[in-house]
């Protein structure tokens, strides 16, 4: 069972670092909106650093959302999806593997990518680790409630339009504490708490996802 | 050729019935699969013979009907059956190596090596090469080498010469001879012979 399980985990990273796909993808787009926003806002240097955590975050959000929709369709589509369902392993752990490799080549280059970024939307030096910290506990939740949804649209052929709807609402709570957290270094409120409300998110996220992307996925035509 | 015995089974089906999109495809298919025996399912296109198939690896819920497996302590049949259907179920940025490699720790049941598989079905040299450079009959022998890599008692095969040569169709043939020797069961979905000798003909649809 763990062989199957790191057999999922370990083909996903090839195929996300081979094939072009996911990874760099999230992280060029990433990049794209972060360096474009502060020339559209104009050079209003303060504003840029009290909305910098917003805009990193959103940023981080749709990122996120790119190739969601691929996570289960190319599986399903190729029919290898049909092979994991296959396997001696529970539905439910696949998901989780197969989410878990979509955090560490989304979520984790994003967490990584956004203190450099920090300096483009004048993110002060004591607010970068907090926003480090919060990207960090916070992404995963992002992979995980998205995996919910790629398994409900996995077998839509246009599940990419309909998937950022179903994932948006689900998001909020994420992106809310995701900021207040990032803030807490300009003010005076508390950063230990929205960071623990992030992991219980993201822990939440990763059984609740992993259980219905599956049951989605399990259902016969 | 591997020499496990597997254990006694019997995959029974009785009285399927398909539906799909409001039209009824088949009524009442019924038959029985045990150790050793090869049934070739033929009928005309869009008889429903992948939906049949689809049926017994459990992505299709039967409109009526049962389907049961006896033995093997119980597994259930997703895990009993290897599929190899229209769709490889391979990744082409990956190599013919990995890709079996991927399905053999996936499946986890123990059988030939990769590199010993891709030698079965004639692609020894195959292995380090992407997949997406292969040709489609080199890479339906690939999804069929997954058959070895990984030994299960039950294949269902869906249309497995289409896009094979001659040559390959007869190292099919004989891998299928093989696997039923081993005690292993088969069920194809065929338009043209299989070249085995007992094959049962359950024809579906009208």
């Amino acid at each position: 069972m763990t062989s199957a399980f790191l057999a999922i985990l370990r083909r996903d990273l090839a195929l996300a670092v081979r094939a072009g796909g996911g990874g760099e993808l999230a992280l060029v787009f990433f990049l794209t909106v972060v360096v474009l926003i502060p020339f559209a806002l104009g050079p209003d240097l303060n504003l840029l650093s009290r909305i910098g955590p917003a805009i990193l975050w959103l940023g981080a959000l749709l990122a996120t959302l790119i190739g969601l929709d691929r996570l289960f369709q190319a599986d399903e589509e190729d029919g290898s999806l049909d092979l994991i369902r296959s396997a001696p392993l529970p539905l439910e752990l696949a998901v989780f593997a197969k989410a878990l490799a979509h955090w560490l080549t989304t979520g984790l280059p994003l967490t990584l990518a956004a203190p450099l970024l920090g300096l483009l939307v004048a993110l002060p030096g004591e607010g970068v680790l907090p926003l480090t910290a919060s990207l960090a506990l916070g992404t995963p939740a992002l992979s995980f409630i998205g995996a919910a949804a790629a398994g409900l649209t996995a077998s839509l052929r246009r599940g990419g339009l309909i998937l950022p709807i179903l994932v948006a609402p689900l998001c909020v709570p994420v992106l809310i504490f995701g900021v207040s957290a990032s803030d807490a270094a300009r003010g005076p409120m508390p950063l230990q708490s929205p960071l623990l409300i992030l992991a219980a998110l993201s822990l939440m996220a990763a059984v609740v996802g992993c259980i219905a992307a599956a049951a989605a996925l399990r259902q016969p035509d | 050729m591997t020499q496990i015995r597997f254990q006694t089974f019997a995959l029974t089906a009785e009285g399927l019935a398909c539906r799909r999109g409001g039209r009824a495809i088949f009524d009442g298919v019924g038959f029985r699969l045990a150790n050793g025996e090869v049934i070739a399912l033929t009928g005309r296109n869009g008889a429903g013979k992948s939906s049949l198939i689809a049926m017994l690896s459990g992505r299709l819920r039967p409109e009526a009907g049962s389907i049961r497996l006896e033995g093997l302590d119980d597994m259930p049949l997703a895990e009993a059956a290897h599929l190899v259907g229209h769709r490889d179920g391979l990744k082409t940025a990956l190599t013919a190596a990995e890709n079996l490699r991927f399905a053999q720790e996936l499946l986890g049941a123990p059988g030939l090596s990769p590199s010993e598989a891709l030698a079965a079905v004639g692609l020894p040299h195959a292995g380090a090469l992407p997949v997406g450079y292969l040709s489609a009959g080199q890479r339906r022998r690939v999804a069929l080498a997954r058959l070895l890599v990984s030994s299960r008692p039950i294949w269902l095969l869906d249309e497995p010469m289409a896009a094979l040569d001659t040559g390959s169709q007869a190292m099919l043939s004989q891998l299928m001879q093989g696997h039923l020797a081993a005690g292993g069961a088969i069920l194809a979905a065929t338009h043209g012979p299989l070249g085995l000798d007992g094959a049962r003909d359950l024809r579906i649809g009208p």
